[in-house]
Protein backbone atom coordinates (compact mmCIF):
# COMPACT_ATOMS: atom_id res chain seq x y z
CA UNK A 1 0.00 0.00 0.00
CA UNK A 2 1.19 3.51 -0.89
CA UNK A 3 -0.37 6.77 0.13
CA UNK A 4 -0.08 9.60 -2.55
CA UNK A 5 -1.83 12.67 -3.74
CA UNK A 6 -3.09 11.60 -7.02
CA UNK A 7 -4.31 14.82 -9.70
CA UNK A 8 -7.21 14.43 -11.77
CA UNK A 9 -6.20 14.65 -15.56
CA UNK A 10 -9.19 13.68 -17.15
CA UNK A 11 -13.08 12.95 -16.05
CA UNK A 12 -15.66 11.96 -17.90
CA UNK A 13 -19.33 10.82 -18.14
CA UNK A 14 -19.44 7.59 -20.62
CA UNK A 15 -23.14 6.13 -19.71
CA UNK A 16 -26.04 8.08 -18.00
CA UNK A 17 -24.25 9.01 -14.60
CA UNK A 18 -21.22 6.88 -14.87
CA UNK A 19 -17.67 8.30 -15.21
CA UNK A 20 -13.98 7.53 -15.99
CA UNK A 21 -11.81 9.14 -13.71
CA UNK A 22 -7.90 9.17 -14.58
CA UNK A 23 -5.72 10.07 -11.94
CA UNK A 24 -2.15 10.84 -12.08
CA UNK A 25 0.27 10.13 -9.31
CA UNK A 26 2.56 7.31 -8.03
CA UNK A 27 0.89 4.04 -9.06
CA UNK A 28 3.73 1.89 -8.22
CA UNK A 29 1.90 0.54 -5.36
CA UNK A 30 -1.43 -0.75 -7.54
CA UNK A 31 0.64 -4.78 -8.37
CA UNK A 32 -2.39 -6.28 -9.74
CA UNK A 33 -5.79 -6.53 -11.03
CA UNK A 34 -8.30 -6.80 -8.79
CA UNK A 35 -6.58 -4.50 -5.76
CA UNK A 36 -8.55 -1.28 -5.11
CA UNK A 37 -7.83 2.13 -4.17
CA UNK A 38 -9.11 4.41 -1.13
CA UNK A 39 -9.93 8.11 -2.16
CA UNK A 40 -10.38 10.84 0.64
CA UNK A 41 -12.77 13.34 -0.33
CA UNK A 42 -12.94 16.65 1.17
CA UNK A 43 -15.87 16.43 3.51
CA UNK A 44 -16.54 13.16 3.85
CA UNK A 45 -14.99 11.31 7.33
CA UNK A 46 -14.16 8.08 5.49
CA UNK A 47 -12.22 7.43 2.30
CA UNK A 48 -14.13 5.53 -0.73
CA UNK A 49 -12.93 2.17 -1.83
CA UNK A 50 -12.90 1.67 -6.13
CA UNK A 51 -11.49 -0.56 -8.13
CA UNK A 52 -8.40 -0.39 -10.42
CA UNK A 53 -10.18 -0.06 -13.60
CA UNK A 54 -6.40 0.41 -15.83
CA UNK A 55 -3.00 1.54 -14.56
CA UNK A 56 -0.53 3.13 -16.56
CA UNK A 57 3.24 4.04 -14.88
CA UNK A 58 1.85 7.20 -14.50
CA UNK A 59 -2.04 7.52 -14.35
CA UNK A 60 -4.73 4.76 -12.70
CA UNK A 61 -8.72 4.79 -13.66
CA UNK A 62 -11.56 3.99 -11.64
CA UNK A 63 -15.43 3.79 -13.27
CA UNK A 64 -18.00 5.29 -10.95
CA UNK A 65 -21.64 5.36 -10.82
CA UNK A 66 -23.23 7.97 -8.60
CA UNK A 67 -25.70 6.80 -5.94
CA UNK A 68 -24.73 8.49 -3.68
CA UNK A 69 -23.60 12.22 -1.69
CA UNK A 70 -19.74 10.37 -1.66
CA UNK A 71 -19.99 9.63 -5.77
CA UNK A 72 -22.16 12.71 -6.64
CA UNK A 73 -19.06 15.11 -4.84
CA UNK A 74 -16.53 12.88 -6.75
CA UNK A 75 -18.69 13.54 -9.99
CA UNK A 76 -18.28 17.66 -9.85
CA UNK A 77 -14.47 17.54 -9.40
CA UNK A 78 -12.30 18.66 -12.47
CA UNK A 79 -9.26 18.15 -13.90
CA UNK A 80 -6.18 19.46 -12.19
CA UNK A 81 -8.07 18.86 -8.76
CA UNK A 82 -5.67 17.01 -6.16
CA UNK A 83 -7.04 13.55 -4.37
CA UNK A 84 -5.49 11.62 -1.42
CA UNK A 85 -5.30 8.22 -2.44
CA UNK A 86 -4.59 4.72 -0.45
CA UNK A 87 -3.07 3.15 -3.98
CA UNK A 88 -3.01 -1.19 -4.39
CA UNK A 89 -4.96 -2.46 -1.37
CA UNK A 90 -6.45 -5.94 -1.26
CA UNK A 91 -5.12 -9.07 -3.03
CA UNK A 92 -6.45 -9.16 -6.33
CA UNK A 93 -7.21 -11.90 -8.88
CA UNK A 94 -5.06 -14.54 -9.38
CA UNK A 95 -4.17 -14.13 -13.09
CA UNK A 96 -1.72 -17.34 -13.12
CA UNK A 97 -4.51 -19.88 -12.60
CA UNK A 98 -5.87 -18.92 -16.30
CA UNK A 99 -2.63 -19.48 -18.25
CA UNK A 100 -3.47 -22.12 -20.70
CA UNK A 101 -7.22 -21.74 -20.36
CA UNK A 102 -10.19 -20.30 -21.82
CA UNK A 103 -11.36 -17.42 -19.38
CA UNK A 104 -14.74 -15.62 -19.03
CA UNK A 105 -14.97 -12.20 -17.82
CA UNK A 106 -18.41 -12.10 -15.81
CA UNK A 107 -18.96 -8.52 -15.30
CA UNK A 108 -22.51 -7.02 -13.76
CA UNK A 109 -22.78 -2.82 -14.00
CA UNK A 110 -19.45 -1.28 -12.23
CA UNK A 111 -18.03 -4.40 -11.74
CA UNK A 112 -16.81 -4.74 -15.24
CA UNK A 113 -13.70 -2.23 -13.93
CA UNK A 114 -11.51 -4.73 -11.86
CA UNK A 115 -12.09 -7.53 -15.05
CA UNK A 116 -11.35 -4.45 -18.01
CA UNK A 117 -7.94 -4.29 -15.86
CA UNK A 118 -7.59 -8.31 -15.69
CA UNK A 119 -8.69 -9.01 -19.08
CA UNK A 120 -5.73 -6.63 -20.54
CA UNK A 121 -3.45 -8.24 -18.63
CA UNK A 122 -4.56 -11.85 -19.56
CA UNK A 123 -4.60 -11.04 -23.07
CA UNK A 124 -1.38 -9.17 -23.36
CA UNK A 125 -0.07 -12.71 -21.86
CA UNK A 126 -1.82 -14.73 -24.55
CA UNK A 127 -5.19 -15.78 -22.55
CA UNK A 128 -8.32 -16.39 -24.46
CA UNK A 129 -11.12 -14.62 -23.43
CA UNK A 130 -14.49 -13.81 -24.04
CA UNK A 131 -16.67 -11.77 -21.77
CA UNK A 132 -20.48 -11.12 -20.69
CA UNK A 133 -21.83 -7.49 -19.60
CA UNK A 134 -24.77 -7.28 -17.80
CA UNK A 135 -26.44 -4.29 -17.30
CA UNK A 136 -30.00 -2.51 -16.59
CA UNK A 137 -31.03 -0.80 -19.27
CA UNK A 138 -29.24 0.57 -23.27
CA UNK A 139 -28.48 3.48 -21.37
CA UNK A 140 -25.85 2.04 -18.87
CA UNK A 141 -23.72 -0.16 -21.63
CA UNK A 142 -20.24 1.34 -21.43
CA UNK A 143 -16.32 -0.56 -21.98
CA UNK A 144 -18.14 -2.90 -24.71
CA UNK A 145 -16.08 -2.36 -27.10
CA UNK A 146 -12.89 -1.91 -24.81
CA UNK A 147 -13.98 -5.44 -23.71
CA UNK A 148 -14.47 -6.25 -27.36
CA UNK A 149 -10.60 -6.10 -28.00
CA UNK A 150 -10.07 -9.32 -25.92
CA UNK A 151 -12.37 -11.34 -27.92
CA UNK A 152 -16.10 -12.53 -27.91
CA UNK A 153 -18.75 -9.99 -25.86
CA UNK A 154 -22.40 -10.70 -24.95
CA UNK A 155 -24.11 -7.94 -23.55
CA UNK A 156 -27.56 -8.36 -20.92
CA UNK A 157 -29.79 -5.83 -20.25
CA UNK A 158 -32.28 -6.18 -17.91
CA UNK A 159 -35.07 -4.46 -19.74
CA UNK A 160 -34.04 -5.91 -23.24
CA UNK A 161 -33.24 -2.69 -24.46
CA UNK A 162 -30.00 -3.68 -26.02
CA UNK A 163 -28.30 -7.27 -25.95
CA UNK A 164 -29.87 -10.07 -24.36
CA UNK A 165 -32.70 -9.59 -21.79
CA UNK A 166 -31.85 -11.08 -19.20
CA UNK A 167 -29.42 -11.72 -16.71
CA UNK A 168 -25.08 -12.35 -16.41
CA UNK A 169 -25.84 -16.03 -16.20
CA UNK A 170 -28.75 -16.28 -19.52
CA UNK A 171 -26.10 -14.49 -21.59
CA UNK A 172 -23.56 -17.09 -20.84
CA UNK A 173 -25.13 -19.92 -22.07
CA UNK A 174 -23.12 -22.06 -24.36
CA UNK A 175 -20.21 -20.38 -23.85
CA UNK A 176 -16.83 -22.53 -23.38
CA UNK A 177 -14.75 -21.67 -20.84
CA UNK A 178 -12.74 -23.21 -18.10
CA UNK A 179 -12.28 -20.62 -15.70
CA UNK A 180 -14.26 -17.21 -14.90
CA UNK A 181 -13.80 -14.19 -13.23
CA UNK A 182 -16.59 -12.00 -12.30
CA UNK A 183 -17.38 -9.13 -10.40
CA UNK A 184 -20.89 -7.09 -10.44
CA UNK A 185 -23.92 -7.05 -7.73
CA UNK A 186 -24.17 -10.28 -5.01
CA UNK A 187 -26.94 -11.64 -6.82
CA UNK A 188 -25.31 -11.59 -10.09
CA UNK A 189 -22.25 -13.78 -8.22
CA UNK A 190 -24.63 -15.58 -6.35
CA UNK A 191 -26.56 -16.61 -9.67
CA UNK A 192 -23.04 -17.69 -11.65
CA UNK A 193 -21.19 -19.66 -9.07
CA UNK A 194 -24.33 -21.95 -8.32
CA UNK A 195 -25.20 -22.17 -11.92
CA UNK A 196 -21.85 -23.48 -13.21
CA UNK A 197 -19.63 -26.36 -12.27
CA UNK A 198 -16.55 -24.39 -13.57
CA UNK A 199 -14.08 -22.95 -11.12
CA UNK A 200 -13.23 -19.06 -10.90
CA UNK A 201 -12.74 -16.43 -8.70
CA UNK A 202 -15.16 -13.45 -7.47
CA UNK A 203 -14.30 -9.81 -6.16
CA UNK A 204 -17.12 -9.01 -4.07
CA UNK A 205 -18.08 -5.40 -3.04
CA UNK A 206 -18.73 -4.40 0.78
CA UNK A 207 -19.17 -1.13 2.89
CA UNK A 208 -16.11 -0.83 4.46
CA UNK A 209 -14.66 1.22 7.29
CA UNK A 210 -10.89 0.99 7.02
CA UNK A 211 -10.20 -0.66 3.82
CA UNK A 212 -6.71 -2.15 5.60
CA UNK A 213 -7.57 -5.02 7.47
CA UNK A 214 -7.91 -3.62 11.59
CA UNK A 215 -11.40 -2.75 11.71
CA UNK A 216 -13.12 -5.62 11.17
CA UNK A 217 -16.15 -3.40 9.53
CA UNK A 218 -16.58 -5.86 6.40
CA UNK A 219 -16.46 -9.05 7.46
CA UNK A 220 -17.64 -12.06 5.51
CA UNK A 221 -18.24 -15.65 6.69
CA UNK A 222 -16.44 -17.92 4.36
CA UNK A 223 -15.49 -21.69 4.39
CA UNK A 224 -12.26 -20.57 5.98
CA UNK A 225 -13.81 -18.87 8.69
CA UNK A 226 -14.51 -15.03 9.43
CA UNK A 227 -12.39 -12.76 5.91
CA UNK A 228 -11.93 -9.61 5.80
CA UNK A 229 -13.40 -8.32 2.30
CA UNK A 230 -10.89 -5.67 2.46
CA UNK A 231 -7.42 -7.20 3.48
CA UNK A 232 -8.44 -10.65 2.59
CA UNK A 233 -9.89 -9.87 -0.52
CA UNK A 234 -11.52 -8.63 -2.47
CA UNK A 235 -11.03 -11.61 -4.67
CA UNK A 236 -12.20 -14.95 -3.38
CA UNK A 237 -12.25 -18.15 -4.51
CA UNK A 238 -15.20 -19.56 -5.34
CA UNK A 239 -15.03 -22.98 -3.59
CA UNK A 240 -14.22 -20.36 -0.60
CA UNK A 241 -17.91 -18.69 -0.84
CA UNK A 242 -21.09 -19.89 1.22
CA UNK A 243 -24.44 -18.51 -0.63
CA UNK B 1 13.05 19.80 23.67
CA UNK B 2 9.80 19.14 24.66
CA UNK B 3 9.01 16.80 26.94
CA UNK B 4 6.15 14.15 26.03
CA UNK B 5 6.32 11.41 28.71
CA UNK B 6 3.43 10.52 30.33
CA UNK B 7 2.94 7.92 33.27
CA UNK B 8 -0.28 5.92 33.32
CA UNK B 9 -0.56 4.10 36.50
CA UNK B 10 3.03 3.18 36.59
CA UNK B 11 3.41 2.58 33.35
CA UNK B 12 5.95 5.01 31.52
CA UNK B 13 4.83 6.42 27.75
CA UNK B 14 6.81 7.88 25.29
CA UNK B 15 4.04 9.90 24.40
CA UNK B 16 0.02 10.02 25.45
CA UNK B 17 -0.65 8.46 21.70
CA UNK B 18 -2.42 5.29 21.86
CA UNK B 19 -4.47 4.05 19.08
CA UNK B 20 -8.02 2.90 20.37
CA UNK B 21 -9.16 -0.51 20.97
CA UNK B 22 -10.82 -2.07 17.20
CA UNK B 23 -9.09 0.77 15.24
CA UNK B 24 -5.46 -0.80 15.03
CA UNK B 25 -6.49 -5.10 15.21
CA UNK B 26 -3.45 -6.37 17.05
CA UNK B 27 -0.82 -3.82 15.09
CA UNK B 28 0.46 -6.33 12.52
CA UNK B 29 -1.64 -4.56 9.29
CA UNK B 30 0.08 -1.01 10.50
CA UNK B 31 3.23 -2.29 10.83
CA UNK B 32 3.56 -2.45 7.83
CA UNK B 33 2.97 1.21 6.95
CA UNK B 34 5.24 2.76 9.47
CA UNK B 35 7.24 1.91 12.72
CA UNK B 36 4.89 1.38 15.57
CA UNK B 37 7.41 2.05 17.90
CA UNK B 38 6.58 5.84 17.90
CA UNK B 39 3.43 4.98 19.46
CA UNK B 40 3.12 5.43 23.60
CA UNK B 41 1.10 2.27 23.93
CA UNK B 42 -1.73 0.33 21.97
CA UNK B 43 -4.74 -0.58 22.86
CA UNK B 44 -5.90 -4.19 21.17
CA UNK B 45 -8.56 -5.46 19.64
CA UNK B 46 -11.55 -5.86 22.14
CA UNK B 47 -10.99 -9.57 23.41
CA UNK B 48 -13.78 -12.24 24.91
CA UNK B 49 -12.59 -15.91 26.43
CA UNK B 50 -14.33 -17.68 23.17
CA UNK B 51 -13.38 -16.42 19.38
CA UNK B 52 -17.10 -14.30 18.20
CA UNK B 53 -17.27 -13.53 14.42
CA UNK B 54 -19.37 -10.45 14.92
CA UNK B 55 -22.32 -8.90 13.61
CA UNK B 56 -24.24 -9.08 10.09
CA UNK B 57 -23.35 -6.84 7.47
CA UNK B 58 -23.83 -4.01 6.63
CA UNK B 59 -21.79 -2.75 10.26
CA UNK B 60 -20.45 0.60 8.57
CA UNK B 61 -22.86 3.56 7.94
CA UNK B 62 -20.68 7.19 7.61
CA UNK B 63 -22.24 10.04 9.02
CA UNK B 64 -21.25 13.60 8.75
CA UNK B 65 -18.08 14.26 10.86
CA UNK B 66 -17.69 10.52 11.88
CA UNK B 67 -19.13 7.31 11.13
CA UNK B 68 -21.19 4.81 12.86
CA UNK B 69 -19.72 1.25 13.37
CA UNK B 70 -21.44 -2.57 14.67
CA UNK B 71 -18.78 -4.77 14.38
CA UNK B 72 -19.91 -6.48 17.19
CA UNK B 73 -16.69 -7.53 19.12
CA UNK B 74 -15.09 -10.23 16.25
CA UNK B 75 -12.01 -11.40 18.10
CA UNK B 76 -10.28 -14.73 17.70
CA UNK B 77 -10.59 -15.79 21.42
CA UNK B 78 -8.39 -15.08 24.30
CA UNK B 79 -6.42 -18.27 24.12
CA UNK B 80 -5.38 -17.39 20.19
CA UNK B 81 -4.82 -13.45 21.44
CA UNK B 82 -2.67 -14.60 24.57
CA UNK B 83 -0.57 -17.39 22.24
CA UNK B 84 -0.50 -15.44 18.93
CA UNK B 85 -1.50 -11.95 18.95
CA UNK B 86 -0.27 -10.22 21.96
CA UNK B 87 3.31 -12.36 21.59
CA UNK B 88 3.83 -11.00 18.21
CA UNK B 89 2.52 -7.64 18.77
CA UNK B 90 5.63 -7.74 21.87
CA UNK B 91 8.19 -8.67 19.02
CA UNK B 92 7.79 -5.20 17.19
CA UNK B 93 6.50 -3.09 19.90
CA UNK B 94 8.12 -1.95 23.07
CA UNK B 95 5.69 0.66 23.90
CA UNK B 96 2.90 -0.31 26.40
CA UNK B 97 0.36 -3.01 25.37
CA UNK B 98 -2.78 -2.71 26.44
CA UNK B 99 -4.84 -5.43 26.13
CA UNK B 100 -8.71 -4.53 25.78
CA UNK B 101 -11.41 -7.49 27.19
CA UNK B 102 -15.01 -7.93 26.98
CA UNK B 103 -17.81 -9.79 28.06
CA UNK B 104 -21.37 -11.63 28.96
CA UNK B 105 -20.78 -12.40 32.47
CA UNK B 106 -18.47 -11.69 35.54
CA UNK B 107 -16.31 -14.80 34.84
CA UNK B 108 -16.18 -14.16 31.55
CA UNK B 109 -13.98 -10.77 32.57
CA UNK B 110 -12.24 -13.12 34.82
CA UNK B 111 -11.30 -15.42 32.35
CA UNK B 112 -9.77 -13.38 29.75
CA UNK B 113 -8.15 -11.68 32.87
CA UNK B 114 -6.30 -14.17 33.85
CA UNK B 115 -5.69 -15.83 30.47
CA UNK B 116 -4.43 -12.06 28.88
CA UNK B 117 -3.25 -10.55 31.98
CA UNK B 118 0.37 -11.84 31.87
CA UNK B 119 0.85 -10.98 28.49
CA UNK B 120 0.52 -7.29 28.30
CA UNK B 121 1.26 -4.17 30.84
CA UNK B 122 -2.25 -2.68 31.47
CA UNK B 123 -5.58 -4.06 31.09
CA UNK B 124 -8.59 -2.59 29.46
CA UNK B 125 -12.20 -3.80 30.83
CA UNK B 126 -14.80 -3.03 28.26
CA UNK B 127 -18.31 -2.35 29.89
CA UNK B 128 -19.43 -0.22 27.38
CA UNK B 129 -19.35 -1.70 24.16
CA UNK B 130 -22.97 -1.09 22.30
CA UNK B 131 -22.60 -3.48 19.77
CA UNK B 132 -23.85 -7.08 21.55
CA UNK B 133 -26.72 -8.09 23.40
CA UNK B 134 -26.61 -8.91 27.07
CA UNK B 135 -23.26 -7.87 27.97
CA UNK B 136 -20.84 -5.08 27.17
CA UNK B 137 -22.99 -1.84 28.02
CA UNK B 138 -25.20 -3.52 30.26
CA UNK B 139 -22.31 -3.71 32.76
CA UNK B 140 -21.30 0.28 32.11
CA UNK B 141 -24.35 2.03 32.20
CA UNK B 142 -25.10 0.91 36.36
CA UNK B 143 -22.78 1.45 38.89
CA UNK B 144 -23.19 -1.88 40.77
CA UNK B 145 -21.90 -4.01 38.09
CA UNK B 146 -19.69 -1.67 36.74
CA UNK B 147 -17.86 -1.98 40.51
CA UNK B 148 -18.87 -5.62 40.28
CA UNK B 149 -16.70 -6.44 36.79
CA UNK B 150 -13.77 -3.96 37.73
CA UNK B 151 -13.61 -6.09 41.30
CA UNK B 152 -13.64 -9.52 39.52
CA UNK B 153 -11.01 -8.38 37.24
CA UNK B 154 -8.63 -6.77 39.83
CA UNK B 155 -8.78 -10.09 41.57
CA UNK B 156 -7.66 -11.92 38.47
CA UNK B 157 -4.45 -9.73 37.42
CA UNK B 158 -1.10 -8.03 38.68
CA UNK B 159 -1.28 -5.18 35.87
CA UNK B 160 -3.19 -2.56 36.21
CA UNK B 161 -6.59 -1.87 35.66
CA UNK B 162 -8.73 0.36 33.47
CA UNK B 163 -12.30 0.35 32.69
CA UNK B 164 -13.52 1.41 29.65
CA UNK B 165 -16.83 3.80 30.36
CA UNK B 166 -20.00 4.41 28.27
CA UNK B 167 -21.20 7.80 27.56
CA UNK B 168 -24.55 6.59 27.10
CA UNK B 169 -25.60 7.23 30.66
CA UNK B 170 -26.78 9.79 32.31
CA UNK B 171 -24.22 10.44 35.56
CA UNK B 172 -20.81 9.20 33.75
CA UNK B 173 -18.84 10.75 37.17
CA UNK B 174 -21.06 8.36 39.60
CA UNK B 175 -20.16 5.06 37.07
CA UNK B 176 -16.60 6.49 37.31
CA UNK B 177 -16.42 6.54 40.94
CA UNK B 178 -17.85 3.34 41.46
CA UNK B 179 -15.28 1.73 39.35
CA UNK B 180 -12.33 3.66 41.63
CA UNK B 181 -13.84 2.57 44.28
CA UNK B 182 -14.18 -0.70 43.40
CA UNK B 183 -10.32 -0.77 43.07
CA UNK B 184 -9.86 0.29 39.45
CA UNK B 185 -6.28 1.67 38.39
CA UNK B 186 -7.57 4.01 35.37
CA UNK B 187 -10.42 4.86 33.76
CA UNK B 188 -10.68 5.06 29.65
CA UNK B 189 -13.56 7.27 27.94
CA UNK B 190 -15.64 7.43 25.93
CA UNK B 191 -16.68 4.54 24.14
CA UNK B 192 -18.82 4.99 20.83
CA UNK B 193 -21.90 6.94 21.32
CA UNK B 194 -24.98 4.97 20.70
CA UNK B 195 -26.84 5.94 17.85
CA UNK B 196 -28.72 4.93 14.28
CA UNK B 197 -29.06 5.38 10.61
CA UNK B 198 -32.01 4.71 8.27
CA UNK B 199 -31.30 3.42 4.74
CA UNK B 200 -34.18 5.63 2.21
CA UNK B 201 -33.87 2.99 -0.43
CA UNK B 202 -34.67 0.54 1.97
CA UNK B 203 -36.49 2.47 4.48
CA UNK B 204 -34.80 0.52 7.27
CA UNK B 205 -32.02 0.87 9.81
CA UNK B 206 -28.81 0.66 7.64
CA UNK B 207 -27.02 -1.50 10.27
CA UNK B 208 -28.14 -4.61 9.97
CA UNK B 209 -27.40 -4.81 13.91
CA UNK B 210 -29.78 -1.88 13.11
CA UNK B 211 -28.32 0.28 16.46
CA UNK B 212 -24.37 1.22 16.60
CA UNK B 213 -22.09 3.08 18.26
CA UNK B 214 -21.20 6.67 16.75
CA UNK B 215 -16.96 7.88 16.79
CA UNK B 216 -15.19 10.26 14.77
CA UNK B 217 -14.54 13.98 15.09
CA UNK B 218 -18.55 14.42 16.03
CA UNK B 219 -18.03 13.00 19.42
CA UNK B 220 -14.99 14.91 20.74
CA UNK B 221 -17.01 17.55 22.49
CA UNK B 222 -18.91 15.20 24.48
CA UNK B 223 -15.74 13.15 25.34
CA UNK B 224 -14.17 15.98 26.38
CA UNK B 225 -17.13 17.22 28.69
CA UNK B 226 -17.43 13.69 30.02
CA UNK B 227 -13.34 13.36 30.64
CA UNK B 228 -13.38 16.97 32.35
CA UNK B 229 -16.68 15.51 34.68
CA UNK B 230 -14.76 12.57 35.65
CA UNK B 231 -11.51 14.04 36.23
CA UNK B 232 -13.39 16.28 38.91
CA UNK B 233 -14.45 13.59 40.57
CA UNK B 234 -12.28 10.64 40.40
CA UNK B 235 -8.13 10.41 41.63
CA UNK B 236 -7.00 7.78 39.09
CA UNK B 237 -5.76 8.61 35.61
CA UNK B 238 -7.27 8.68 32.65
CA UNK B 239 -6.87 7.49 28.83
CA UNK B 240 -9.36 10.11 26.78
CA UNK B 241 -10.89 8.58 23.89
CA UNK B 242 -13.59 9.79 21.50
CA UNK B 243 -12.76 11.86 18.07
CA UNK B 244 -9.19 12.59 18.36
CA UNK B 245 -8.18 14.05 14.87
CA UNK B 246 -4.75 15.71 15.67
CA UNK B 247 -2.10 17.06 18.28
CA UNK B 248 -4.38 20.12 18.84
CA UNK B 249 -7.25 17.63 20.09
CA UNK B 250 -4.73 15.55 22.26
CA UNK B 251 -3.86 19.09 23.98
CA UNK B 252 -7.22 19.53 24.45
CA UNK B 253 -7.95 16.22 26.28
CA UNK B 254 -5.31 16.28 28.44
CA UNK B 255 -6.02 20.08 30.11
CA UNK B 256 -9.59 18.36 30.34
CA UNK B 257 -8.07 15.84 32.17
CA UNK B 258 -6.80 12.81 30.38
CA UNK B 259 -3.19 11.78 31.23
CA UNK B 260 -3.03 9.51 27.67
CA UNK B 261 -5.21 10.10 24.75
CA UNK B 262 -6.82 7.42 22.09
CA UNK B 263 -6.94 7.97 18.67
CA UNK B 264 -10.11 5.55 17.02
CA UNK B 265 -11.74 6.29 14.17
CA UNK B 266 -8.93 8.52 12.31
CA UNK B 267 -7.10 5.74 11.97
CA UNK B 268 -9.67 4.07 9.90
CA UNK B 269 -9.98 7.54 7.61
CA UNK B 270 -6.40 7.55 7.09
CA UNK B 271 -4.20 4.74 8.32
CA UNK B 272 -0.81 7.41 9.05
CA UNK B 273 -3.40 9.36 11.50
CA UNK B 274 -1.05 8.08 14.61
CA UNK B 275 2.16 8.73 12.74
CA UNK B 276 0.88 12.05 11.87
CA UNK B 277 -0.27 13.34 15.64
CA UNK B 278 3.00 11.59 16.84
CA UNK B 279 5.39 13.67 14.77
CA UNK B 280 2.94 17.36 15.46
CA UNK B 281 2.87 16.91 18.91
CA UNK B 282 6.10 18.39 19.94
CA UNK B 283 6.25 21.93 17.60
CA UNK B 284 1.77 21.51 18.94
CA UNK B 285 3.31 21.74 22.15
CA UNK B 286 5.67 24.66 21.54
CA UNK B 287 2.97 26.75 19.85
CA UNK B 288 1.38 26.62 23.06
CA UNK B 289 4.31 27.48 25.68
CA UNK B 290 4.00 23.81 26.67
CA UNK B 291 7.75 22.34 27.97
CA UNK B 292 5.83 18.71 29.33
CA UNK B 293 2.74 17.27 29.04
CA UNK B 294 2.72 16.54 32.61
CA UNK B 295 1.97 19.83 33.47
CA UNK B 296 -1.44 20.40 31.70
CA UNK B 297 -3.24 17.59 32.60
CA UNK B 298 -6.35 18.65 34.23
CA UNK B 299 -5.24 22.29 34.14
CA UNK B 300 -8.97 23.33 32.72
CA UNK B 301 -10.29 22.11 36.33
CA UNK B 302 -8.66 24.41 38.39
CA UNK B 303 -10.12 27.68 37.58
Amino acid sequence: MIKAPFTIVSHKEIALGVFELVLSGNTSGILRPGQFVNLSLDGFFLRRPFAVADRTEETFTILYKVVGRGTRALGQMKPGHRLDVLTGLGNGFDAGRACGKKVLLAAGGMGLAPLFHLGKELTASGVEVCSVMGFNTAADVCYDKEFGKFGEVRIATMDGSTGIKGFVTDAMKGLDFDLFYACGPLPMERALCLGTEKPGQVSLEARMGCGTGICMGCTLITRNGARRVCADGPVFDKEDLIW
Amino acid sequence: MVDTRVNLAGVELRNPVIPASGTFGFGSEIAQFYDLNILGGISTKGTTPIERSGNGQPRIAETRCGMLNSVGLQNPGARHVAAIELPNLRSIFKGAVIANISGFSEEDYRSCARIIGPHCDIIEVNISCPNVHGGGMAFGTDPTEAARITAAVKQETTVPVFVKLSPNVTDIASIARACEDAGADGLTLINTVSAMRIDLATRKPLLAARIGGLSGPAIFPIAVRMIWQVASACRIPIMGCGGVMDAEDVLEMMMAGATAVQVGAANLADPFACKDIVENLPITMEKYGIQSLKEIIGCSLKM
